[in-house]
């Protein structure tokens, strides 16, 4: 192992490695807002909409991110809808991880028996309010560790950007391991930089799945 | 006489092609205590969902204060916030704080200012004994407790009328009494309420007016001292009968036991 070699190249991967944070965050973010949308469409059954988004997330959900950002990068441009490698890569991620999340949002809200929205109804509030104050904080709750597991999912996923020629994580190793040939400081690299990124975030989920276990709401106020 | 807080008039309901209430009708006074009582699946807790609106009726017509309130599809909030309604699986918000669970109605649906409703809130907790609960969850309480804080919660929105569904069905039997008495208070400060209860001397204590309900029609209606004492019809009769137990042990004969 050259570690001097290693110690040179530590700022690409800095670099690279913010790339791959930055609009795996993008892509994460946009998700949860897309996922949730499509799995309140689903939970009101809002005609129309909830079959498009039925057929939304088979799509999303059975296709390849790889076949996903050649489409909107290699094939939208040729009927005239051109955007740029990073709108790619979050319209992109978005597009996967939008399904993902509104699996898991869906998994939460139906654990939330429904007499819980009647009593909801029964104290005067709107679905609007019901909604917000009752069904999801539980909802949430329920659903924290298939969030975690798709944050997780989708970071990983951003390793694909480099088809855009984004100089994300796998980009930065992927260059230097071809103009220079030393293959395992290369990699051993790349495997350290994406466990710094996404050990956190793994350990993040462990807590606050230990906090909300089965939504054990006012287990730590025992009487 | 007074306009009914609530008339309920020739109500229909049926769950897919299976007829649940066949023609109900009731009027309901300020401040009196309706029981309604009949074997399970007669229709008694369908007429309370009806009545607010959680489950929608195939004909007639439920008037609140004179006002329409069935067939509405908009606004079904606001009426509701003037009909509180308790349920046998208390349906406390698991997430919340007793106070939380007691001041979400008032703060949010009806916007009281947050201060105001939680001195309410506390001296209504008071009134039912749960004082030093108000900063637990639910699920640190008891059936009982749970029961009792359902029914402060439905109170906090000052309703026109309580509708009460079998609340102590789910209780054991030494908790059940701390929940009637509850009841038994509101109807002594006047509350209008309509209770669909198995406690029969609970009935006989709390009402004013008792349905017996069969096979989703009103059978005989009247009085709790001649429903519970002489009721008119068979049907009744027979029910009544169904909650003493009079056998003594060889007396009962035992089904199809080779060993006899």
């Amino acid at each position: 192992m050259d570690w001097s070699f290693i110690g040179v190249h530590v700022p690409d991967y800095i670099g690279g490695a913010w790339v791959t944070l930055r609009f795996g965050l993008y892509g994460v973010a946009c998700s949860m807002v897309l996922g949730l949308l499509c799995c309140l469409a689903q939970y009101f059954r809002v005609p129309v909409l909830r079959r498009i988004v039925g057929a939304y997330i088979e799509v999303a959900r059975n296709t390849p991110l790889l076949v996903q950002l050649f489409f909107l990068y290699q094939g939208l441009p040729r009927v005239g809808i051109r955007f740029s490698a990073q709108a790619c890569a979050v319209i992109g991620l978005t597009f996967l991880g939008g399904a993902y999340m509104a699996e898991a949002f869906r998994s939460g809200l139906e654990a939330v028996d429904r007499s819980q929205t009647e009593a909801g109804q029964c104290i005067g509030l709107t679905a609007a309010q019901n909604i917000r104050f009752v069904i999801l904080p539980q909802a949430l709750a329920t659903a924290v560790p298939a969030l975690f597991a798709n944050i997780i999912f989708l970071i990983k996923e951003t390793s694909m950007f480099s088809v855009l020629a984004m100089m994300d994580l796998m980009n930065v190793a992927d260059t230097l391991r071809t103009s220079g040939g030393r293959t395992i400081e290369v990699l051993f690299m790349l495997v350290a930089a994406y466990l710094v990124l996404l050990l956190p975030v793994s350990l993040i989920a462990t807590l606050a799945e230990r906090r909300l276990r089965y939504a054990g709401f006012g287990d730590r106020h025992p009487v | 006489m007074s306009e009914p807080i609530l008339r309920v008039k020739d109500v229909h309901k049926s769950f897919d092609e299976t007829g649940v209430l066949h023609g109900v009708s009731l009027d309901i006074r300020e401040g009196e205590v309706v029981v309604i009582v009949g074997p399970s699946g007669c229709g008694k807790s369908t007429l309370l969902r009806c009545i607010n609106g959680l489950e929608t009726i195939d004909r007639g017509e439920i008037f609140l204060r004179g006002e329409k309130i069935s067939g509405r599809t908009k606004d079904l909030h606001l009426v509701r916030q003037k009909i509180g309604m308790v349920f046998q699986s208390y349906d406390l918000f698991p997430h919340m704080k007793v106070m939380d669970n007691l001041l979400l109605g008032p703060v949010r649906a009806l916007g009281r200012p947050r201060e105001e409703a939680e001195k309410e809130a506390m001296e209504m907790l008071a009134r039912v004994g749960l004082r030093e609960k108000a900063d637990v969850y639910p699920r640190t309480l008891s059936g009982g407790q749970k029961q009792r804080v359902a029914l402060v919660r439905a109170m906090m929105m000052h309703p026109e009328i309580l509708l009460l569904d079998e609340i102590t069905a789910a209780l054991d039997p030494e908790m059940v009494s701390e929940v009637l008495n509850v009841v038994i208070d509101l109807a002594r400060g006047g509350m209008t309420m309509a209770i669909v209860t198995h406690e029969m001397r609970f009935a006989e204590a709390v009402a004013d007016e008792v349905l017996f309900l069969e096979d989703g029609v009103v059978v005989e209606q009247g009085p709790p001292e001649k429903f519970f004492h002489a009721p008119e019809t068979e049907r009744a009769q027979q029910f009544l009968k169904s909650f003493t137990y009079s056998f003594k042990k060889s007396e009962v004969q035992p089904k199809n036991n080779p060993e006899d």
